[in-house]
C-alpha cells in the first residue's frame, strides 16, 4: 500500500539515510485562534518538526484525555471547521512543500463534509495523510477509495490490545506509516516504559515494512529519544498543548509567550531526537 | 427470536421468516446503513471479543435459563399489562393499556438489559463494570447488579444530571458504586458516554462496559434489544389473553431507544401494529433546544455507531435539551434510524410542557407516578386517543417510575420541597 512518491515516504526515506528518527509534533487547529495556529504551524519545521500532525477539533473526542479535549474546545471556539483546517494547510504549503502534514481527528466532521469532497480538497490543500481515530479497518471502505484516488495515506493506529492475528488486518489497510498507541488509555495520561516499548516493536516490525511512530504519553525529550531508539518517529501532542494552554491569558487568548514557549519546547524535543541514536 | 401464530400466540423456536424485519443486524452490525463499529483500535479487539462471547451465550440454553431465573425471581417479571380504565375514560377514545415496566426491581425497564449483560460479563471473566447514565435509572440498575454479584462498579454521570437526579445518585452510592460526575460539555448523557468510553479504553483488561441503551458499537444495539425484547414478548401474550388479538398501536418514549426497541421488536413483522416512538422535543422541535434526533437530526457517526444525530453543518454534535435527563441525548439507537427510514415505525415529538402535563394526568387518573421519560409517550397517547374509536387498542410502555422526578416536577410547578 505504500506509495514511494508520497511526501511521507520521501521524508522517512531521507531520515533513514541520515540515520535518525522523526519528531512529529501536534497542534490543534485554531487553538486558540486561526492566526496563532497558522503561525505556530509555519514555525514548526524550523524548530525541528519532521512531520506535523494537525488535530481537527471535534465536539466529542472520546479517545482523548483532558488536555486534548480542552484544546479541541479552544479550537472550536477559535472558529475551526473542516474547511478552515484545509485552508490553513493550504497557506502553510505556500511556504513549505516538503514537510508532511497529517490530519488527525474523528469521522463525523469528515462525513458531514463528504468523504470524496474532503479527500479531494485535502489533497489539493497539501495534506498527506489521515488518522481517523474512530474508523477501524472494518469500516474503512468509507474513506479508502476516495483517499487512494487522491494519493492520501491512511495512517493506522495499532494498540497494545491489537492481537498478532489482527495485525495483518490492520496493516492491509495502512499506508504512510503506522502509529503505535503505546498505552491502553486516552492521550496524554500514562507513559509506556522503555521495556514495554522494546517488547512491542519487534511484533510490529515482523508484520509491516512501514515506518512506525510511537505516540500517547511521550512528554519529555528523554521519552522522545527513547521512542526513536526503537521506532522511526515520536509523536508529541499533549505536552505541547499543555504548554500552549499555560501561556494563554485569562480569557484564553494567545500572548507574546505562546509561540516562543511552544517552539522552545519543540526545539528541546528535536535536539533529543536528533542526538538519540548518536 | 420467537415466531408466532396469526393470532399472536408464540409458536416455539421456529426460525425467523425469510423476509423478517427482525433478522438484523447483518454481519457488520448494520441495520441498513446504520450501526457498525466505529471505535478506536484499542477497543476494536474487545468489541470483536464481545460479539463472539454474546453469540456463544445466546446459543447456550444454560445462559438463557440463568437469565430467566434472575428475571423472574429478582427483577420480578413478568410485569403486568394494566388496562388503564380511568385514563381511557378521561381521554374518551381508544382503549389504553399500560405495560408496567416501572414495577420491575429498581423501578424501570433498565434492569432487563443490565441483568443480561452482567451475566455475560461474568461469563467473560470481567471483574470491573463501567456504565454511563443520564437520569440515573441505568446507573442504579447497574449498581444494583454489581451489588448482587459483588463486582466493582463505576458510573459516569454528567454533572448537570448529578444535580437534577440527586435521589438516584444517592441510591447508586448506597449500592456501593463510585459515581463520577462528568463536567465536560453540558454535563449530560453524551458527556457521560464519552467519559465511560475513555475509562474502558484505559482499563480494557478487566473492565466490562455495560451500555444502557440500544446504541454504541455492534453488538451493543443488538444485544440490548434482545435483552429488552422480553417487554414486547410479554405484551404480545398478555394482550392475547386480555383481548384475544394484537394491539393496534404501541407507543414508547425514545432517548437512546431501548424501552421502545424492546416493546417494538417482537411486533416488527406484524404490519397491522402501528409503532410510534416519541422523542423529547424539549422546548419545541424548532426551538433549538430539543433532543429529537430523528425529527431534527441527520445521519452521522458518534459513540461507535452511524445513526441520526443532532449536529451542526460542520459535523459537530449539538447539545440536546430535555426536561428528562434520560432523553437528553443527541443520538438514537441505529435500529430506530433504520425503522424510520424504511417507514416501519413512526417518530413524533412531545415537549417538556406536554410531558409535565401527562405526568400529572397519569398520576391523577391511574395512581401511577410515571417517569418523565415515559410521560413523553403518554403525552402523545393523550393527543391521539381521543381521535380513535373505542375498539382501538393502544399499549403505552410505562418504562419507569417517576419518584426520581418529583423534585424536577415540583420545581417546574413552582413548589419548593
Amino acid at each position: 500500500m505504500s506509495r514511494p512518491s508520497s511526501r511521507i515516504a520521501r521524508r522517512f526515506a531521507a531520515l533513514k539515510e541520515q540515520g535518525r528518527g522523526a519528531l512529529i509534533p501536534y497542534l490543534q487547529a485554531c487553538d486558540p485562534d486561526y492566526d496563532t495556529s497558522l503561525a505556530l504551524l509555519r514555525a514548526m519545521p524550523g524548530a525541528g518538526a519532521d512531520l506535523i500532525e494537525i488535530g481537527v477539533p471535534f465536539s466529542d473526542p472520546s479517545a482523548d484525555g483532558p488536555i486534548i479535549q480542552a484544546a479541541a474546545r479552544r479550537g472550536l471556539k477559535g472558529g475551526s471547521t473542516v474547511a478552515k483546517v484545509l485552508e490553513m494547510v493550504g497557506r502553510f504549503r505556500e511556504g513549505d512543500s516538503d514537510t508532511p502534514i497529517v490530519l488527525m481527528g474523528y469521522l463525523n466532521p469528515i462525513g458531514a463534509y463528504g468523504p470524496e469532497r474532503f479527500c479531494a480538497d485535502a489533497a489539493r490543500a497539501g495534506v498527506d495523510g489521515l488518522i481517523i481515530v474512530d474508523l477501524p479497518p472494518e469500516e474503512a471502505d468509507l474513506l479508502e477509495g476516495p483517499a487512494a484516488a487522491k494519493g492520501l495515506d491512511i495512517v493506522r493506529l495499532v494498540a497494545p490490545t491489537t492481537t498478532d492475528a489482527r495485525l495483518p488486518v490492520v496493516f492491509d489497510h495502512a499506508s504512510g506509516f503506522v502509529y503505535y498507541v503505546s498505552i491502553t488509555g486516552v492521550t496524554g495520561t500514562r507513559t509506556a516504559s522503555s521495556d514495554e516499548l522494546a517488547a512491542a516493536l519487534p511484533r510490529l516490525r515482523a508484520a509491516t515494512d512501514l515506518p512506525v511512530a510511537i505516540g500517547f504519553g511521550i512528554r519529555t525529550p528523554d521519552q522522545a529519544a527513547a521512542a526513536v531508539r526503537v521506532a522511526d518517529a515520536a509523536v508529541v501532542a499533549s505536552a505541547l498543548l499543555a504548554t500552549l494552554e499555560d501561556t494563554l491569558d485569562e480569557d484564553g487568548r494567545a500572548t507574546a509567550d505562546t509561540l516562543p514557549r511552544v517552539l522552545a519546547q519543540l526545539g528541546d524535543l528535536s535536539h533529543a531526537v536528533r542526538a538519540a541514536r548518536g | 427470536m420467537q415466531e408466532t401464530q396469526p393470532d399472536g400466540t408464540p409458536a416455539g423456536d421456529a426460525p425467523a421468516r425469510p423476509n423478517s424485519l427482525r433478522s438484523g443486524p447483518d454481519a457488520r452490525g448494520r441495520f441498513g446503513i446504520f450501526g457498525g463499529r466505529f471505535v478506536a483500535e484499542t477497543l476494536m479487539p474487545l468489541v470483536l471479543e464481545l460479539d463472539q462471547a454474546y453469540a456463544e451465550a445466546k446459543a447456550d440454553p444454560a445462559f438463557r435459563r440463568e437469565l430467566d431465573y434472575y428475571l423472574k425471581d429478582y427483577v420480578g417479571r413478568p410485569s403486568p399489562l394494566w388496562f388503564a380504565h380511568r385514563l381511557t375514560q378521561e381521554l374518551g377514545g381508544a382503549k389504553i393499556y399500560m405495560k408496567r415496566e416501572e414495577l420491575n426491581h429498581t423501578g424501570s425497564h433498565k434492569l432487563n438489559n443490565v441483568m443480561g449483560q452482567i451475566l455475560l460479563a461474568r461469563r467473560m471473566g470481567r471483574t470491573r463494570i463501567v456504565a454511563e447514565t443520564g437520569a440515573g435509572q441505568h446507573g442504579v440498575a447497574t449498581a444494583t447488579v454489581c451489588a448482587l454479584f459483588g463486582m466493582k462498579c463505576v458510573i459516569y454521570m454528567g454533572a448537570t444530571d448529578v444535580e437534577r437526579q440527586k435521589p438516584n445518585v444517592f441510591r447508586m452510592r448506597l449500592l456501593g458504586a463510585e459515581v463520577v460526575p462528568v463536567t465536560s460539555g453540558a454535563g449530560t448523557l453524551k458527556d457521560a458516554m464519552n467519559e465511560a468510553m475513555r475509562d474502558w479504553v484505559t482499563n480494557v483488561r478487566d473492565t466490562y462496559f455495560l451500555v444502557g441503551t440500544v446504541a454504541g458499537p455492534h453488538p451493543y444495539p443488538e444485544m440490548v434489544r434482545d435483552f429488552q425484547s422480553v417487554i414486547g414478548e410479554e405484551t404480545r401474550q398478555q394482550m392475547h389473553a386480555a383481548e384475544g388479538r394484537l394491539p393496534d398501536i404501541i407507543v414508547a418514549a425514545i432517548g437512546g431507544g431501548s424501552n421502545a426497541m424492546g416493546i417494538f421488536h417482537p411486533f416488527l413483522d406484524d404490519a397491522s401494529v402501528r409503532l410510534i416512538g416519541v422523542e423529547a422535543a424539549g422546548r419545541g422541535l424548532d426551538s433549538g433546544e430539543t433532543a429529537a434526533s430523528i425529527l431534527r437530526g441527520r445521519p452521522g457517526v458518534l459513540h461507535g455507531n452511524r445513526t441520526y444525530l443532532l449536529q451542526d453543518a460542520d459535523g459537530q454534535i449539538d447539545e440536546a435539551h430535555s426536561i428528562s435527563a434520560g432523553l437528553d441525548y443527541p443520538g438514537i439507537g441505529p435500529e430506530h434510524s433504520w425503522l424510520h427510514e424504511i417507514g416501519r415505525a413512526e417518530y413524533v415529538g412531545a415537549t417538556d410542557d406536554e410531558a409535565l402535563a401527562a405526568f400529572q394526568l397519569c398520576t391523577r387518573t391511574e395512581g401511577i407516578i410515571p417517569a418523565l421519560e415515559c410521560s413523553h409517550a403518554l403525552a402523545h397517547v393523550a393527543r391521539i386517543a381521543p381521535t380513535l374509536d373505542p375498539e382501538t387498542l393502544i399499549v403505552l410502555n410505562v418504562s419507569g417510575r417517576g419518584d426520581k422526578d418529583i423534585f424536577t416536577v415540583a420545581a417546574h410547578l413552582g413548589v419548593t420541597l
